[in-house]
């Protein structure tokens, strides 16, 4: 178990986004988080990162409680993401983008860069290279010095998980990753991120709307309705509960079709 | 390992030594009226472009040169006046005793006055950059005006309002201008490292950066007190070039033109930083006429004081709002060279 | 000891004039920090070009007292809404860094021409002579002005906070300050609310700097600035984006203005730095102030 949730709740003045929610990912394990808009998914994803602080409940990572910890302090425990809408750093360059990812891991002091002292030419060659890597393993890296907004969607959303991935991560969360794809996109960015979860030693959990993409990628899916959990297992039993057709059907039908 | 020089670098060695080469020539050649303006534009660039890594880079709005530079300039003036030179001109109130014994040689008195302001900004920091909003604006603001206070109710320290004279006169343009160019190398150094990209981060998406890993209060208070250390180094330039200092040299007009060079020049730009002083510090000489009284021909205007800070606040609001980039947009003299390449 | 309480009192009826005029000036900058995250740096000139309306009422136009802050209200509400119309509606879309710079500009604008065309030294300000009636209840003496001018602020606060919290625009006000797809879905255009906002905010600026006007009794171009930055600590002290909050801290500012100089005269020199540290103060231990809205949430 590398992740664990014990009874979450979060309220936003009176309103309960997350009811008293417990679910625990196991390590490797791809983990799907769905259910109907405003479901309170992306709540808890900020809750797990820190951006809120959960108002009753645990967040367990690694057998460390991090509920308490600050956002930055927590990413460099080993827990990455990525955005809904896609978050690219508008101003700068893929490579750019991908090192504000190893910034942490740059061992270079502020001092260091104003005189350019030899390590900063040597760290720098390094992540440089690590980057180019893993712009490599995503098939981006011949547009390294590009701005990054001016890519294509799915290079975008590539960028992300690159940038993402440059924070060495042991769990990596992904906001609807497939947001906007066509299938062909889609079939393609649920193989990488199952290779990515070999290749770089990952657990995903990930928030998705699209049950086909859900279903094809994850082992575990939690069903979240307002706040509530209201299915936990199988994608393919999912599918099939009674009350998960209930509270989906709107979304089910559209998204299926 | 071998010393491997770029295109690049060629070009900003090229560009170093003619600057070397010009500020020999104005030395030796010019008249004292270019000299006073050179070094103006001199120190002026060593506060732009720190001014633009807070406001520009990190994307921090910050009105906070005045303050700084006063500091910085205060700091020197009393380093550099010997005991004598203080007992004779403090004519409010007697200094105190620890005031008379402040000494240092130039380089020391620059350095002093770069690193108190720079504990100052840090102290700042505490308060504005552990929270959202923009209160670095308003607080740095409220700062200018506060050692404008401090500066004249402790006479004993400051000598009031009537300020410091007879500074010794030690800038000339090799100093400002030797200090510009390392200013420049810093600052750009800075941004192209780990500590730069940072900062942008954090100007383009302050959450997402977080999200990635960065600590925003460090990046952020590094950015703030660097620049708060060249606005001191600049200020105590300043002193040893004017020789006299006051209050109300320092006033918010000093950060209004320093505001006006970096938008002109391109917020984010070291490049623009330099484009906008010489712009600007030139113009501003030549835009004096703006306050003498205008014949005409059939009709004369008065003179008006304060017009050319009419004509600054239109010129700031009309980039703003129809040439937001400015002259250099976010590009630096490396990006003009770079050939356009398509996706 | 009988003196001393006296002397509180008398203090007490000053620190709460002073407390209503940087109340009044506070809630326009809360007020539009609320609705667009911005620091509106050209308020504090808003009301001195207020107290200047009033000023050219009476001296030039020769109109009496009421009349002329009248006019100063409406001219000022003009401004206000023209500033946004003009300046800010252009970059809602724009880089926060960009509408602030603007801001400045705006706020630098109107201090020079000011300047340049009525001069900087200070006008004196008409007074009519029933406000400087004095006033005297078993030795605290206080003019009629000083019991005015908060009388008038109560006033306007609770027209105001009536707006807010009974009226259709002043739910959209509200709404907007948290979101403005909400505001969208009523039917009502924000960029209205928003214009709407920079008129009420101004026409309360502008009553203020008439008040101030009449307390010292002068006008000067730069009046704005020093005022401005200390109303703008009232409305964080008493917590950005509150009405009731910028009322709070504009009296917290006014009270510990009058008590440092009446009761430590020796610090009378910095009475203009307390805002400022109390501002520091508030950020530092307290930053969603006394009554503030939480404004820190990120928006994923």
């Amino acid at each position: 178990m590398i992740l664990e949730l014990k009874n979450v709740t979060k309220k936003f003045g009176g309103v309960t986004a997350i009811n008293s929610t417990t679910f625990a990912v196991n390590s490797k394990e791809i983990y799907g988080l769905i259910g109907p808009n405003g479901a309170g998914k992306t709540t808890m994803f900020n809750i797990i990162t820190g951006n809120y602080q959960a108002t009753d409940g645990e967040v367990i990572f690694k057998n460390e409680k991090i509920n308490t910890l600050k956002p930055h302090v927590i990413v460099r425990r080993g827990v990455a993401r990525t955005f809904q809408n896609i978050r690219l750093f508008h101003t700068m360059s893929v490579i750019d983008n991908v090192l504000i990812g190893f910034d942490f891991q740059t061992n270079y002091t502020y001092l260091e860069s104003i005189f350019r002292l030899p390590r900063f030419f040597g760290e720098e060659k390094r992540i440089r290279g690590r980057a180019m890597e893993i712009l490599d393993y995503f098939g981006i890296a011949k547009f390294a010095e590009h701005k990054a907004t001016d890519l294509s969607y799915g290079q975008q959303r590539k960028v992300e998980i690159a940038r993402a991935l440059a924070t060495s991560p042991t769990i990596l969360l992904l906001d609807e990753p497939a947001a906007g794809m066509n299938p062909a996109e889609t079939k393609e960015l649920a193989d990488l991120i199952r290779k990515a979860r070999d290749d770089f030693d990952l657990t995903v959990l990930l928030i998705e709307h699209d049950m086909k993409f859900v279903n094809q990628l994850c082992d575990k899916v939690l069903v979240l309705d307002y706040g509530k959990t209201i299915f936990e297992g199988l994608p393919a039993n999912a599918i099939k509960d009674k009350k998960v057709i209930t509270a989906y059907l709107g979304d089910f039908t559209h998204d299926s079709c | 390992m071998g010393i491997v020089i770029r295109k690049d670098q060629w070009i900003n060695l090229a560009i170093i030594a003619t600057t070397l080469w010009f500020m020999w020539l104005a030395s030796t050649y010019f008249d004292e009226y270019t000299v006073r303006i050179l070094n103006n534009i001199a120190i002026f660039t060593i506060l732009a472009v720190s001014y633009n890594l807070i406001n520009g880079v990190a994307g921090q709005f910050s009105l906070e040169p005045n303050g700084f530079v006063a500091i910085g300039a205060y700091v020197t003036a009393l380093l550099l006046l010997d005991g004598d030179a203080k007992e004779y001109q403090y004519d409010i109130e007697d200094p105190y005793p620890w005031i008379l014994g402040l000494q240092a040689n130039f380089i020391w008195a620059l350095f002093f006055s770069g690193v108190f302001s720079a504990l100052l900004a840090l102290s700042l920091s505490f308060p504005v950059f552990r929270v959202r909003g923009d209160y670095l604006a308003i607080v740095t603001l409220g700062f200018g005006f506060i050692i404008r206070i401090l500066a004249i109710n402790n006479p004993e320290i400051t000598n009031g309002s009537l300020g410091l004279n007879d500074i010794p006169e030690f800038s000339n343009l090799y100093w400002t201008g030797g200090i510009a160019i390392l200013s420049v190398w810093g600052i750009l150094n800075i941004v192209n490292s780990k500590y730069g990209r940072a900062m942008k981060a954090v100007r383009d998406d302050e959450d997402t950066a977080i999200a990635m890993g960065v600590n925003t209060f460090k990046i952020k208070t590094f950015a703030f007190c660097t620049s708060a250390f060249l606005e001191g180094v600049g200020g105590g330039l300043l002193a040893a070039l004017l020789t006299s200092i006051s209050p109300d040299l320092f006033t918010f007009f000093f950060t209004f033109q320093l505001l006006i060079i970096i938008v002109l020049g391109g917020l984010g730009s070291t490049t623009g930083a330099i484009i906008g002083t010489i712009l600007v510090i030139g113009g501003a000489e030549w835009m004096r006429f703006l306050d003498e009284p205008m014949n005409f021909g059939f009709f004369e205007t008065p003179a008006m004081p304060g017009m050319r800070m009419v004509v600054f606040s239109i010129i700031l609001i009309l980039v703003m709002l129809f040439a937001r980039e400015g002259i250099m947009g976010k590009r630096e003299l490396k990006d003009l060279f770079k050939p356009k390449s398509k996706l | 000891m009988l003196m001393d309480s006296l002397e509180f009192i008398q203090q007490m009826i000053n620190g709460f004039s002073l407390g209503s005029m940087y109340a009044l000036i506070a809630i326009g900058y809360t007020m539009v920090y609320g609705v667009l995250r911005l620091i509106n740096f050209a308020h504090g000139d808003i009301m001195m070009v207020g107290a200047f309306l009033g000023y050219f009422g009476m001296a030039v136009l020769g109109l009496p007292f009421v009349a002329a802050t009248f006019l100063a209200v409406v001219g000022s509400s003009l401004l206000g809404m023209l500033t946004d119309k003009i300046a800010y509606k252009p970059l809602r879309n724009a880089p926060k860094i960009s509408l602030l710079i603007t801001a400045i500009g705006i706020s630098f604008f109107l201090e020079n021409t000011f300047n340049v065309f009525f001069g900087g030294t200070p006008r004196p300000f008409n007074v009519p002579e029933y406000m400087e009636y004095i006033i005297n209840v078993g030795g605290i003496i206080f003019s009629v002005a000083s019991l005015i001018v908060p009388i008038v602020t109560l006033l306007l606060l609770a027209i105001i906070l009536w707006v807010l919290y009974k009226t259709k625009y002043g739910m959209a006000i509200r709404a907007l300050a948290f979101d403005v797809n909400t505001v969208n879905l009523m039917g009502i255009d924000a960029n209205r609310i928003i214009m709407l906002v920079f008129g009420m905010g101004s026409a309360l600026a502008a009553i203020g700097g008439i008040f101030w006007a009449v307390n010292y009794p002068s006008v000067e171009p730069m009046m704005g600035v020093l005022i401005g930055l200390k109303a703008f600590a009232a409305a964080v002290v008493g917590g950005i984006g509150s009405v009731g909050g910028a009322v709070i801290g504009g009296f917290i500012i006014g009270f510990t203005e009058v008590v440092v100089v009446a009761f430590l005269p020796e610090y009378s020199g910095y009475k203009d730095a307390f805002a400022f540290v109390l501002l520091i103060l508030v950020l530092l231990f307290k930053p969603t102030g006394i009554l503030g809205i939480n404004f820190d949430k990120s928006r994923f």
